[in-house]
Formats: structure tokens, C-alpha cells, sequence
């Protein structure tokens, strides 16, 4: 089986979120930058056991980004995969990253394109979806679990209230969340194993974005909390039907 | 020239968030001076005509029982083609499970710019600007569609549901989309609760509650008040609660009226999930508790002291 897992970059969950430039630049001093937590702890690591299982699983890695985004698909690679794509540009919306990453996986002819279920940063949850339409291939959204009969992969999604499992056969798309694979740690044999796999840097195609930022704002910051004394939670209920008119 | 909403059904009911959805995109043709139409996919248990209610005129049926399970690659194809047919410029849909997945899939489809997540109506004068959500909640970003069709889906509990008079002209609708790939084995959920990414009002607990033999005290106040309930990660991670009920950055994202939070820290990566919440209600026994300064009400004290009382207040608000 081959594998592809979409990696992208994010602030790390703790980060500053401020803005420069008139609001139209995230202020990235002093920001320390993760693997996007969904990509890594559900798609990866997801496909890394497949490998485990499976020795003859190829997993090549895909991030859209400039130079600076390097660190991160190389510790992306010392957690497993084989080889990794660079493709080299600074998107500006979701469609432009789907076109790449389309592209790269039309020469690829990958059984299974894994992403994370949203990025934290953009939280666009688009990405995937795009692909598979680019690509002409079924997608499943939200994925909390994959195995595999035969051709046809077997996975439960999350749906409102509950979980759907449906049997879908491959090439397949799937967006992963929470429950996919658990979280690991890379090794030094991974860190050292890293330095010497291939990351390819591809030039990127010609598209033009569909949207553009024009800011962004912070929300207004909360008034301040309204503290009720221990001994008097009846006032608490009070204040919510009363005051927030809210129970 | 038309504004298009995908509107969702769940055992035959109109979804919630398809309402919030309809009444957006009602509100958005209103703005642009053209017709607000539904598209309705699968059967359903009442007259599509009352989707009038919320400004739709048309609603375009396709009562074909194969459709009351999605398949979203096919789904993507109908909602292609009923958009071209009617000339739409926009399409609506909520920010629920199958939105998320079949919205972007049109985006690329048609070549029309996405709005994912959607907080208040498109700004109109200047271009075709949208606000939404970005970093976990902690920042908006204003969004300018730069092609001839907007997408947009319309976040939960963002936008309320407008209610009329109005009765809508039900056409059918005959798909030549065939069935797809995708077969179904299975569907659990927990019914008779109301879905937590839908909710108004929301209970949660965290790893203050010590175990999930405690739960009652938030399952007793969720269910005097209507609520939904979710816990923290570390919670759903120790496995004293299903893990659909983790919210945070890397759980699900909520914005009810209320969130009610119970010997929950408040760590930011929590935060992220419930910070769009309109009113947060925090319990917890150290004042220092990082949830506190995102609160708007709170109570230092310990749990299984205050909540009871909380309880009982309310069953007695409720009884009177
Ligand atoms: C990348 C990343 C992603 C994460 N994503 C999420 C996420 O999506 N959602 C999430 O929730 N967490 C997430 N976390 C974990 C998060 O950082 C916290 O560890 C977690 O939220 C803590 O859960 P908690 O508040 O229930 O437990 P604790 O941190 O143990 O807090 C328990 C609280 O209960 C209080 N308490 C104890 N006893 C009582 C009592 N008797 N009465 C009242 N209060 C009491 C304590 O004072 C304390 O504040 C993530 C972490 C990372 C690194
Ligand atoms: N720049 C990028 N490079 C590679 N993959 C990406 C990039 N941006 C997003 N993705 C993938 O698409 C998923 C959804 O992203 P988004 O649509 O931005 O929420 C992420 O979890 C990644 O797996």
C-alpha cells in the first residue's frame, strides 16, 4: 500500500496569538511551531502502524510551505515515512494547498491520502475534502478508525451524536481525528534515520487563490468574572436566570 | 440568481444547525435582493413546504430514500448540479459533520471561493467579506471571496434561527447522480440527547470530579436544564467519559449559550474548544484556576459541596 500523509505547520497550542501590519500579519516572534497535533498523533502516527504491520507500506510525507516550514517535516520524518515533498510556496487559501497536494499525489497514484482532521490555526477543515474532489476520489471526513477488508477499507467517522462505519474501497481519502493512533514520541534512531531520507523541494503549479484575507481581529476580552461565595450557590443559580437569563 | 442552502435531516427532523443555515442564507438573499431556495436531500417526516418558515421560497426535493445516508462525494455532485441549474451565486450550508466535508468538495468543484465556519452575515458592500473563526477561537479573520460563487458554512449557535409565516413551493427534484461507492454497515448513536457541537446550554466535568461514579452531578444539572455534557481530555483519555464528549483544541469546538464547567482546569488547549461560548460558568476549588479568567460567573469552592446545592436551586427554580 501506498501511503500519503499531508503534514502542515502550526503555532504551537500555547502561542500569542497577536497581529502586525495592520492586522493583516500573524506576529510570529517567539512562536515555537508544531506538527498540526491532527496530522501528527492521528495521520501519522495512524499510517506509521499500518507500516508496522505492513514492511512493504510505502508512506511519503507532503507539506506546502516555504523553507522555514523544513524543521517540521524533518521531525515529521524522524517520527516515521519514508520520504518527504516540499512543495515550495506560501499558500494564501485552503484551494491552493489542495491543488499541490493533488498534484504530487496524481504522480504518486497513492492508495490512501491521509490528513489531519482541521488545521488549529486555520481550522478550515478543507483541505482533504478539496483534494478528493480534485482528484475524483471518495472521501471520509472526521475518521476515528480505519482497517482494511481486501480493497475496501473500513472506516468509522464521528457523524452528530454518534459514529457511522462505512466500507469504502480504496483510493480513499480520509481526514483523522481522535482515536485514529495515539501519540509518540520520536526516537534518536528516528531523529538520526531522518537527516539522511529524502525531502524532495518540487516547485509548486500555477493557481490562483478562490479567497484572500482582507484581517483579522481579536475577540473582545471578557468583562471579568463574577464571583459567588461558596456557601451561597443558590445566588449563582440566581444570577444565571435572573442576570444571564440563561436557565 | 439565487442563494442555495444544503439543508440536513436526522431521522426525517430538520436538523438545528440546517435551520441556523436556512435562516442565514434567507437573511444573505434578503440582503442581495434574490431568492432564498433549500435544496432537501432523502425523505423526511414533515411537508418540506414549512422550510418557508425561515425565509425560504423554493425547496428543491430530491425525496430519494438512497440519500437519507450521505455520501458526500455524491451529495457534492447533486448540490453541483442544482447550483448550476438555478444560477446560484452563493451556497449555504451549517458547519456540521457533512457540511464540513461536502462544502470544500464544491469549493474545488466549482471553482468558488470557501468560507469555512462562518460567525455573521457576508459584509456585501465591499466586495463579499466574511468573518470566521481562526486560531481555536481565538481570533476572527475577515475573509474576501474572490470568485463570481461564494460558499460559505454557517457555524453553530453563530447565527439564530429566524421564524415567519412563509409556506415554500416544493419542486421535486430527479438527480441523475447515481448511487456512489460508499456502503454504510453501520450507524450508532446516542439518541434522545442533544448533539453537543448542536447544543445551547452545556455541562462538562473534568478530572476535578475525581471518577466517573461522580457524573451525576453533571448529568442531574444537564438534565434539569436541557443541556448537553461533555468533559475535558483528560477525562475522555481516562476513559470516565465517551470520547465524543471531549471538547478543546483537539476535541470538539462549542459555542453554546452556556458552558458550565465543572473541576476543569481550564488549560488554553481546553479553551480552545469553548472560549466562543456566550456565558462560562466555572467551579472549581482553586481560585488560581486558569479557567477563572475566562469565566463570566464562578464559584471557588468544592464540588461536591456546591453542586448539590446548585442542583437542588435549580430543581426548585424549575418547580416553580
Ligand atoms: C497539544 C495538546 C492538545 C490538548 N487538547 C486538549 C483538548 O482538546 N481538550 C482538553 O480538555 N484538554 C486538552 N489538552 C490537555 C490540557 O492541557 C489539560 O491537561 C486538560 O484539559 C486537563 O483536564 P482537567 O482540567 O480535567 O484536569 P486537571 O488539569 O487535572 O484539572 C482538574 C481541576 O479540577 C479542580 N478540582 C480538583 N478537585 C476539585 C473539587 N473537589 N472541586 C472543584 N474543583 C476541583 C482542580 O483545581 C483543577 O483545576 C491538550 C494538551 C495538549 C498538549
Ligand atoms: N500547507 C499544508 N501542507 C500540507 N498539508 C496541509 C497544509 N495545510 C493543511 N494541510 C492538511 O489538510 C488538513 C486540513 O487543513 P485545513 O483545511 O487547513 O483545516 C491538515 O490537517 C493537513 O493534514
Amino acid at each position: 500500500m501506498k501511503i500519503l500523509v499531508c503534514i502542515s505547520r502550526t503555532p504551537d497550542t500555547t502561542a500569542k496569538i497577536a497581529f502586525g501590519d495592520n492586522n493583516t500579519k500573524f506576529v510570529t516572534d517567539g512562536v515555537q511551531w508544531i506538527i498540526n497535533p491532527y496530522d501528527e498523533w492521528y495521520a501519522l502516527v495512524r499510517a506509521i502502524m499500518l507500516k508496522e504491520r505492513d514492511a512493504s507500506t510505502t508512506i511519503h510525507l507532503i507539506t506546502v510551505g516555504g523553507a522555514d516550514v523544513e524543521p517540521i517535516i524533518r521531525k515529521a520524518l524522524a517520527l516515521g515515512g519514508d520520504e518527504a515533498f516540499r512543495v515550495d510556496m506560501e499558500p494564501m487559501d485552503s484551494y491552493q494547498v489542495a491543488v499541490q497536494i493533488a498534484q504530487i499525489a496524481r504522480e504518486g497514484q497513492y492508495d490512501l491520502i491521509l490528513t489531519g482532521k482541521e488545521t488549529i490555526d486555520s481550522n478550515g477543515s478543507a483541505v482533504g475534502a478539496m483534494v478528493a474532489e480534485l482528484l475524483d476520489m471518495d472521501m471520509v471526513s472526521l475518521a476515528t478508525a480505519l482497517e482494511f477488508e481486501g480493497s475496501s477499507a473500513i472506516v468509522t467517522r464521528e457523524i452528530e451524536g454518534g459514529e457511522e462505519v462505512a466500507e469504502i474501497p480504496l483510493p480513499l481519502v480520509i481526514s483523522c481525528q481522535k482515536g485514529m493512533a495515539e501519540a509518540r514520541i520520536p526516537n534518536m534512531r528516528g531523529i538520526m534515520a531522518a537527516r539522511t531520507k529524502p525531502l524532495k523541494v518540487v516547485p509548486p503549479v500555477e493557481v490562483a487563490p478562490l479567497t484572500g484575507l482582507v484581517s483579522y481581529t481579536l475577540p473582545p476580552a471578557r468583562s471579568g468574572v463574577r464571583l459567588v461565595p461558596a456557601d451561597q450557590p443558590e445566588e449563582l443559580v440566581r444570577l444565571l436566570h435572573e442576570e444571564a437569563r440563561i436557565i | 440568481m439565487s442563494v442555495i442552502i444544503f439543508t440536513e435531516h436526522s431521522n426525517g427532523e430538520i436538523r438545528k444547525s440546517s435551520r441556523e443555515a436556512l435562516s442565514y442564507g434567507s437573511a444573505l438573499a434578503g440582503r442581495m435582493g434574490v431568492s432564498a431556495e433549500a435544496v432537501l436531500l432523502g425523505t423526511v417526516s414533515q411537508d418540506p413546504s414549512s422550510l418557508g418558515i425561515h425565509g425560504v421560497s423554493v425547496v428543491h426535493h430530491c425525496a430519494d430514500e438512497t440519500l437519507n445516508t450521505a455520501d458526500t462525494r455524491r451529495y457534492t455532485s447533486i448540490m453541483a448540479e442544482i447550483a448550476t441549474a438555478c444560477g446560484s451565486t452563493v451556497v449555504i450550508f451549517p458547519h456540521s459533520m457533512n457540511g464540513k466535508a461536502v462544502a470544500p468538495r464544491l469549493s474545488a468543484r466549482l471553482k468558488a471561493g470557501y468560507v469555512s465556519g462562518a460567525t455573521r452575515l457576508p459584509d456585501v458592500e465591499k466586495g463579499f467579506v466574511v468573518r470566521r473563526n481562526v486560531f481555536s477561537g481565538k481570533a476572527f479573520m475577515d475573509v474576501l471571496v474572490q470568485t463570481p460563487v461564494s460558499i460559505i458554512s454557517v457555524n453553530p449557535n453563530s447565527f439564530g434561527i429566524l421564524e415567519g409565516e412563509g409556506i415554500a413551493e416544493v419542486r421535486p427534484y430527479h438527480t441523475s447522480v447515481g448511487a456512489g461507492r460508499v456502503v454504510v454497515r453501520e450507524t450508532k448513536k446516542v439518541t434522545g440527547q442533544v448533539p453537543l457541537g448542536e447544543a445551547e446550554l452545556v455541562v462538562s466535568g473534568g478530572r476535578g470530579l475525581k471518577g466517573p461514579e461522580h457524573w451525576g452531578l453533571v448529568e442531574d444539572l444537564a438534565g434539569l436544564i436541557g443541556a448537553a455534557t461533555a468533559c475535558s481530555r483528560a477525562v475522555a483519555d481516562a476513559h470516565w467519559r465517551p470520547h465524543h464528549e471531549h471538547v478543546g483544541q483537539t476535541g470538539l469546538a462549542i459555542a453554546p449559550n452556556l458552558y458550565f464547567a465543572i473541576g476543569i482546569s481550564g488549560a488554553i488547549q481546553h479553551l480552545a474548544g469553548v472560549n466562543r461560548s456566550k456565558v462560562i460558568v466555572v467551579v472549581n476549588k482553586d481560585p488560581e484556576a486558569p479557567f477563572f479568567k475566562a469565566a463570566d460567573y464562578g464559584i471557588v469552592g468544592d464540588a461536591f459541596e456546591v453542586m448539590p446545592r446548585v442542583i437542588d436551586a435549580v430543581r426548585k427554580l424549575r418547580k416553580g
